[in-house]
Formats: structure tokens, sequence, C-alpha cells
């Protein structure tokens, strides 16, 4: 198996930061914000490896610091610091040292993101196939009949009606602008796509559907994905292996079913003992 | 028996520490047997003698709290289980190494025949060909047609249970760890898994398996290894 990204002692501050900020949060100490500069530490001195074409779960309550972890991977976010290397084939991109149009080139080529909020995977002020034909201009498909037809390719095989694909993504449900946006990442096959909390706050059924498509996906395309969740449901269908946040840090990691069913740490002892 | 064991167990002990209730609950302790190429070690022993946990910590649901887990690859290396990574398990899970359970995790709303051809698509089959794979599967089970293309989570029991054993069966692992498989089957059905599992151990598969029924021991187990249910660890309870 081959190694497609490598995270390093990734640290993210937001706050002006101060000596004490690591040494005096944590979940030992139940608290992510410094007592002394008041710095939030979103996350501190996390480490994984991705392999191609799996799919790792970070889970963790609000505010555990997951979702800044695909932020900075995506570059919404840039970290305080620590090291990442995104491998393809045989190049290699040190992500936190790329300047602004390197950054550009990955996210058109190579990385998917589908938020929580389709507010901010979509244009909203575009037609839902507009949105998908922006994704595959930018990965250099210039042909006016081929990027259509790719369109309507992407958006049966998310289940969105394709005599729809001119309207704005506005009159869509929640479930479909979801699909939408699913549609709109996965337009380039990205090698690695971030999920965050994709199915949070959709209907049980449509949840089901979005979590099948992106099994469907992996198994199809062998695309690597971080998915970022709450939902030990999530996790225990979709992740391989899974990640346990708490407060910044990764307190506990293994294999999926390990987690769920032989939990090492109190605080994932807890949190599985309370699923429903 | 002078062939190489594919899989070797010792000293395996597993025990939970519950860090809620500051206890230490033992469940299996000092551990030994072998597994070999196309014979079937049953475990068997009373309730709580952690024969679940063995196999679980085989397959690394549970991290084993001590002892060794010798498993001989295909590819000729061998590794331990217990202390492998993660990556090496993953890949064993999806190439080599089954797990026949009770029950029947599956995603909602998929048909029978995709859940069982899951192991196959893992490994890059086709839908097409998986769901034809499934297709035979399922009818050598006597899982009815009408059902297949159905999800399972309306089935009987025992339904559940054979596209469960349809599911471990259908990649034809080198080693399949059989945690009660015909528990809610009739004579009839129990009756063709014997038959699949007959003709798997033919095929060079190695099993370990956990039967309800002395009878299934019998018919089916070329070694049988007693495990009895650990002694208290009332010493090393934790107080905080």
């Amino acid at each position: 198996m081959e190694k497609i990204l490598e995270v390093r002692n990734l640290s993210k501050v937001f706050g002006k930061g101060c000596p004490n900020c690591f040494e005096k949060t944590g979940p030992e100490l139940n608290t992510n914000i410094c007592p002394d500069c008041k710095s939030v530490v979103a996350a501190h001195d996390l480490s994984l490896d991705l392999y191609k074409g799996e799919i790792l779960g970070i889970m963790g309550e609000s505010g555990s610091g997951k979702s800044t972890v695909v932020k900075n991977l995506f570059f919404d976010q840039d970290p305080t610091s620590g090291h990442a290397i995104f491998y393809d084939d045989d190049k290699q991109y040190d992500l936190f040292s790329l300047n602004a149009a390197q950054k550009r080139h990955l996210r058109n080529h190579h990385f998917g993101m589908v938020y929580q909020n389709p507010h901010l995977g979509l244009n909203f002020g575009i037609s839902s196939g507009g949105n998908i034909a922006e994704r595959l201009l930018m990965n250099d498909l210039r042909n006016y009949k081929e990027i259509r037809e790719r369109a309507r390719e992407l958006l049966e095989r998310t289940e969105v009606l394709t005599e729809r694909m001119d309207e704005l993504p506005k009159n869509f449900s929640g479930g479909m602008q979801q699909r939408v946006q699913i549609a709109k990442a996965l337009a380039i096959n990205p090698p690695m796509l971030y999920l965050d909390e994709v199915t949070t706050g959709l209907d049980l059924s449509v949840q089901a559907k979005i979590l099948d498509l992106i099994l469907e996906i992996q198994q199809e395309m062998n695309t690597a994905m971080i998915v970022v969740t709450h939902d030990l449901g999530v996790v225990r269908l979709l992740a391989g292996r899974t990640i346990v946040m708490k407060y910044g840090r990764i307190i506990e990691s293994g294999l999926t079913d390990q987690i769920l069913e032989d939990p090492q740490h109190a605080y994932t002892q807890r949190l599985v003992a309370s699923a429903l | 028996m002078t062939a190489e064991p594919i899989l070797s167990v010792e000293g395996f002990s597993k025990h939970f520490e519950l860090h809620e209730q500051a206890k230490t609950i033992p469940s299996s302790s000092n551990v030994n047997f072998d597994v070999y190429a196309g014979k079937l070690t049953a475990l068997i022993g009373p309730t709580g003698a952690g024969k679940s946990s063995v196999l679980k910590g085989i397959y690394r649901t549970y991290l084993p709290s001590s002892g060794r887990i010798t498993y001989h690859a295909a590819n000729g290396t061998s590794l331990n289980l217990a202390l492998a990574d993660e990556h090496q398990i993953l890949e064993l899970r999806s190439r080599e190494i089954g797990f026949v359970t009770q029950f029947l995790h599956a995603l909602p709303r998929q048909s029978t025949e995709d859940v069982v051809a899951q192991p196959l698509y893992q490994r890059g089959v086709s839908r097409e060909q998986g769901r034809q794979k499934a297709r035979e599967v399922l009818a050598n089970l006597n899982i009815p047609e009408r059902l297949w293309g159905v999800p399972p989570a309306t089935f009987s029991g025992g339904e559940k249970q054979r596209v469960n054993l349809a599911r471990g069966l259908i990649a034809k692992p080198r080693l399949l760890l059989l945690d009660e498989p015909t528990a809610s089957l009739d004579p009839t059905t129990t009756d063709r898994v014997v038959e699949m599992i007959q003709a798997m151990k033919a095929e060079g598969t190695a099993m370990l398996a956990i039967f309800h029924h002395p009878d299934l021991v019998e018919r089916l187990a070329d070694n049988v290894v007693t495990l009895t249910p650990p002694v208290a660890l009332n010493n090393k309870e934790v107080t905080s």
C-alpha cells in the first residue's frame, strides 16, 4: 500500500498565543483555552498517515478540533506549526510551504472537500450544473459539450435529477444540495477527499443514501478520504481506522471496530458507552 | 501433525480496563493453540471462558493484553498480529482473514447481494461480477431469490445469519474465524453450512470456530481447545 498523506505535529492556535498555550490546555486540563493569553488551541501535535484508497475517521465532540485538521489540509486555514506531505505518484508536495498558486493547483486537481454547510462548497449564484462546470473548467476541461456531459454524468451518479441541473441549488432540499456538493467535489476524480460532517442534520434515509454513495465512490475510484464526524455510526460504516480527538489532541487512534468495541481511553469509553 | 501451522497463539490474554468503574475485567488468560491449513480448530468452554475474546483478539477488534499471535501470510512472511501495524491488519482483513460473527452489521438500505459481495468489492471486483458470485453463495445457503435484491434489515434471525455467513465465505479467506455461525439455523440449513465449511476446508482454508452445539464440534473439528473462565484479578483492581 502506498502512502498518500503524512501529517506531522500539526498545531493550530487561534489568538496571539504564548509559550504556555500547549502546556496549559488539553484533555487532562479540560480546556482548549489558554488561561494566560486566552488563545484557543484548536489542534496540537497531531500526526497521522493516510494510504491510497483508505478512509480515516476523525471523531470527537464539537470543539475537539476535528474540523481544524481538514481545514488546514484543504488550505482553508493556515496551521501555526507542523508539516504535511501529499504524495502524488512520484511527486511530493510539502503542503504548508506552498504558495497560493500551488495550493490552488492542488485544490483544483487533486483535492476535494465536502462541507457540512453546502453554502461553503457550492456557489449559490449559479446552477448546480454550473457549479460542476466551474470545477471542470479549473481542471482544464474547456469543451462545452464535454463539460455538460460530464456534469450530467456526475449528477446522475449522485442521484440528482438531471432535469434540474440548470436550477439554482437554493431550490434544492438539503440532502440534494449535499449530493450536488459531492458531485462537484468528485468532478475531477480527486485522489484525496475531505468530508466534514457531511451527513449531519440530514434525514436518516438521506444520510444512509449519502453514506452508501461515499462508500461506492471509494471502492470504484479508490479515493482516500478523511471523514470528520461526531457520529459513531458514520465511522462504523465508513472508516477502517479512526482517530478520537478532544480539546485539540488525539487521545486515541486505532482500527474503527477496536475503537468502538475495545476503547482504551477513559474518554472514548464514555463516548462509546453513551452512543444510542 | 507435521505441517506448519498458519496461526499460532501463545500465552494470549485479554482483560478490559474500565476506567469509569475503576475495574479490570479479565476475559481470557494464557490461551495456547495452533490452526492449520485445511483444518478446523474448535474453541470450547463455558460462557465467560473468553472464546469470543480470542477470536476478536486475533482479528484485532480487541487489543490483546499479552501473548503472541503468529500468522504466516500467503506471501511467506510471518507477523505477530497482537502488535502488527493497523494497515497490515486492514490489508490482511481484506485479503486473507475473514470473520463471521453472530450479528450482521451492514450499511442500511444496501441490497443483500451487495452486502454479501462487499468483501469482493473491497478487492476491486466489479459490481456485476460481485453480485453474480453473491447470488451463487446465497443460493447455496438456501436464501430465497426474492430476497436477494432487498436489504437484510427485515430478515429473520436465521436469514440474517446466513447472509453474514455468505459474506464471510464469498472471498474464500485463508483463515476464517467463525463465532457460532449456526446459532439460529434450522437443521437443514445447518447441514448446508456444514457442507460449505467442509468444502472450504477441503480447499485449504484454515478455520478457528466457536460452535454452540457439541454435535457440530464432532462433525467439523480436527482439533479441540478447551478454555476455562479466568480467575478474577482481585488484587489487580484499580483503586482511584
